[in-house]
């Protein structure tokens, strides 16, 4: 391959990191110039990712070395099957959460683009990097946007769900340092595929010593996935967040969940001698326990904000749960699963802003609740003519809306046909296939998880669907421009791809699941660099 | 030298821990403060410690790789410092702002009732 199509490979770190230097210099005053800037960007990572989507579809794992400097010295990113799954979902959703913004969020504050920019480059930079001290330095570029994007549009709820935020999240920045450093400390290389080369040769008194380092870095990765329960912070946070920011921030629980994928997979795979499968039984029970957790969160959930920061935890839960089970046909329908799921809740946490809109405060509290206080009492004697009329017209924008939050409830859930039930599909069928054996107690654990927390899904989505568009509709309709409307109908065409495309989807991501539990080809060109330096 | 380095880690992190449990935010910011100095002394002293050794080479004598200290977790340290400064700095104007927007310095944003 030429050398231009291997600098490629930083691009996505590259181009949001100009755009949004180039916005910063623009400053506020010209806001048509920033939107510009900022399309250009997000297309163009469209673009690439789309690229790098298909130049991953290869045996071997291509490198870049950052500065040119040799793999033991320099920091190398690394681009496989799973990298670029996962920065083609965070340039699609970062395009949606970008054009959506452009309605009117846009304005709610100061530095809203090169924040929305410098976050897609950490969130980039993340997904490529192969070197863990580089994981943190993108984790920290990616976070500190996410605050402020966390308090973009100001506000006390924000700022008080904001303060809680980032304080959770230094603490966890500060679990990763030492489960870093730890590593170095044995290991002496901060280079991921340098590490797991020397897996097998760590002594057996400082075994011990490196897996305490990596379960602190695991904890790390389980708060920003939030994983129970270390992600109590989440559904606050989200809730409170704008719409297009709860977009972004969506895909941040992934990144914890990729991380903790990339590292466990290729440091306790089966050549890590003594510590192969280190944690994986407790990677699924908390997957499991997160699922619970999450099951009565979306149960209880007052409100659709909350509803969705509730399905994120489910989602974290399942990817852990399935990653935990250690089998790469399962962690290849997780990561079907995750693609899904990154779309659908994207799309819903920007439908929620939709959908509320023009509805009064408080409207979204249970009909329970309000009966139990006695507050829409009085709404019950007013009119009853007109509210018992036959045939009340729907207007078209509730209908759209309504299509939109039946299809996200259909692929959250994981009901038929859409893309979401394939997907629990594909990862319960490899638990379960005649050749396997009998399957384990474990396995029925899972089984039963993912369906009963479809099940609370579907409950809770069918409550609070019903209660925004049937029961206490808006007053007035809500005004909804197209320009906020088609990237939520983006992301859903995509998931409907999916839905469609499930065969070639799965195909590639038990690609990168193999890839993932063979990690030959992801060392041999990290080391071939490496030696060649020597 | 070790036992020195590994109280001080351990005053800091332990200051740190207690602080950060408290409810009032500034009480929080010092504690993470006093928390990442405890990091980064174990970061830097994840490269082993030494009293009394050269700083790169000793006058007239061929320097050898063992006569080094390791460089790279001084190079962390001085990332980690970057970063946890910076973030730090973001955190106490959100403070601030909190402080103002909810007129308590609480970290929920009110007081607890009695």
């Amino acid at each position: 391959m030429t050398a231009w199509a291997d600098h490629l490979l930083v691009a996505p770190i590259v181009v949001p990191m100009m755009a949004g230097a180039a916005m910063v210099l623009a400053g506020n005053a010209r806001p048509s110039l920033l939107a510009g800037l900022g399309l250009v960007s997000t297309v163009l990572l469209l673009v690439l990712s789309a690229t790098l989507l298909v130049l991953a579809d290869a045996p071997e794992v291509r490198i870049y070395r950052l500065g040119n400097w040799p793999a033991s010295f320099g920091i190398v990113l690394a681009l496989d099957r799973l990298s670029a799954i996962m920065v083609a979902l965070t340039s699609v959703l970062g395009f949606a959460a970008f054009v959506f913004s452009l309605a009117r969020w846009h304005r709610a504050g100061t530095h809203f683009h090169p924040l929305f920019q410098f976050q897609l480059m950490g969130l980039n930079g993340a997904f490529l990097t192969g070197d863990l001290f580089n994981l943190f330095v993108f984790f920290e570029v990616m976070l500190a946007a996410s605050y402020g994007m966390t308090l973009h549009g100001s506000g006390v709820a924000r700022v008080r769900a904001g303060l809680h935020y980032i304080v959770i999240n230094l603490l966890a920045s500060l679990l990763f340092l030492i489960g870093v450093s730890v590593v170095y400390g044995i290991a002496g290389t901060l280079n991921m595929a340098d590490l797991a080369a020397r897996m097998q040769a760590v002594a057996a008194e400082d075994r011990a010593l490196l897996e305490a380092g990596l379960a602190v870095l695991g904890i790390a990765f389980l708060v920003k996935a939030a994983a129970w329960p270390l992600g109590f912070w989440l559904q606050g946070t989200y809730a409170a967040a704008s719409a297009p920011a709860a977009a972004a921030l969506s895909i941040l629980s992934k990144v914890g969940i990729y991380a903790v994928l990339r590292v466990w997979l290729l440091l306790f795979g089966t050549g890590a001698g003594a510590s192969a499968g280190f944690g994986t039984l407790p990677l699924t029970l908390i997957g499991l326990l997160t699922i619970a957790f999450g099951s009565v969160a979306v149960l209880a959930s007052q409100n659709l904000a909350r509803l969705a920061g509730a399905s994120v935890l489910i989602s974290s839960g399942t990817l852990l749960a399935a990653i935990g089970m250690n089998r790469a046909a399962v962690t290849g329908g997780a990561l079907l699963y995750l693609m899904g799921s990154v779309l659908a809740i994207g799309a819903l946490f920007l439908l929620v802003e939709l959908v509320e809109r023009g509805r009064d405060i408080g409207a979204d509290v249970l009909a329970v609740t309000r009966e139990a206080f006695g507050a829409g009492e009085d709404e019950e004697d007013g009119e009853p003519g007109e509210r018992d009329a036959v045939g009340v017209p729907i207007p078209a924008t509730v209908a759209t809306l309504g299509g939109s939050f039946l299809a996200c409830a259909l692929l959250i859930a994981g009901l038929p046909p859409l893309s979401g039930f394939l997907a629990k599909f594909a990862i319960l069928a490899p638990l379960f296939t005649p050749g396997g054996g009998l399957p384990s107690a474990l396995a029925w654990v899972v089984m039963a998880a993912l369906i009963l927390s479809g099940l609370a899904t579907a409950i809770a989505m069918m409550r609070t669907g019903i209660d925004a568009f049937w029961a206490s509709p808006a007053g007035t309709p809500q005004r909804v421009s197209v320009l906020e409307f088609m990237p939520v109908a983006l992301l859903l065409t995509l998931c409907v791809a999916l839905t469609v495309a499930a065969g070639p989807a799965l195909d590639y991501a038990t690609a990168a699941a193999n890839a993932l539990y063979a990690p030959a080809d992801y060392l041999r060109p990290v080391l071939k660099a490496a030696e060649a330096a020597r | 030298m070790e036992l020195v380095v590994a109280l001080a880690i351990g005053i800091l992190a332990g200051s740190g821990v207690w602080l950060l449990l408290r409810p009032r935010t500034f009480q929080v910011i010092i504690g993470l403060a006093l928390l990442s100095y405890a990091v980064n002394l174990f970061i830097f002293s994840t490269g082993g410690l030494r009293t009394g050794a050269d700083a790169i080479l000793r006058q007239g004598a061929a320097g050898t790789l063992a006569d080094f200290a390791d460089p790279v977790p001084q190079a962390l340290v001085l990332t980690a410092i970057v970063i946890g400064f910076a973030t730090t700095a973001l955190l106490l104007v959100v403070l601030l702002a909190a402080r103002g927007l909810t007129g308590t310095d609480h970290v929920d944003g009110r007081e607890r009732e009695q």
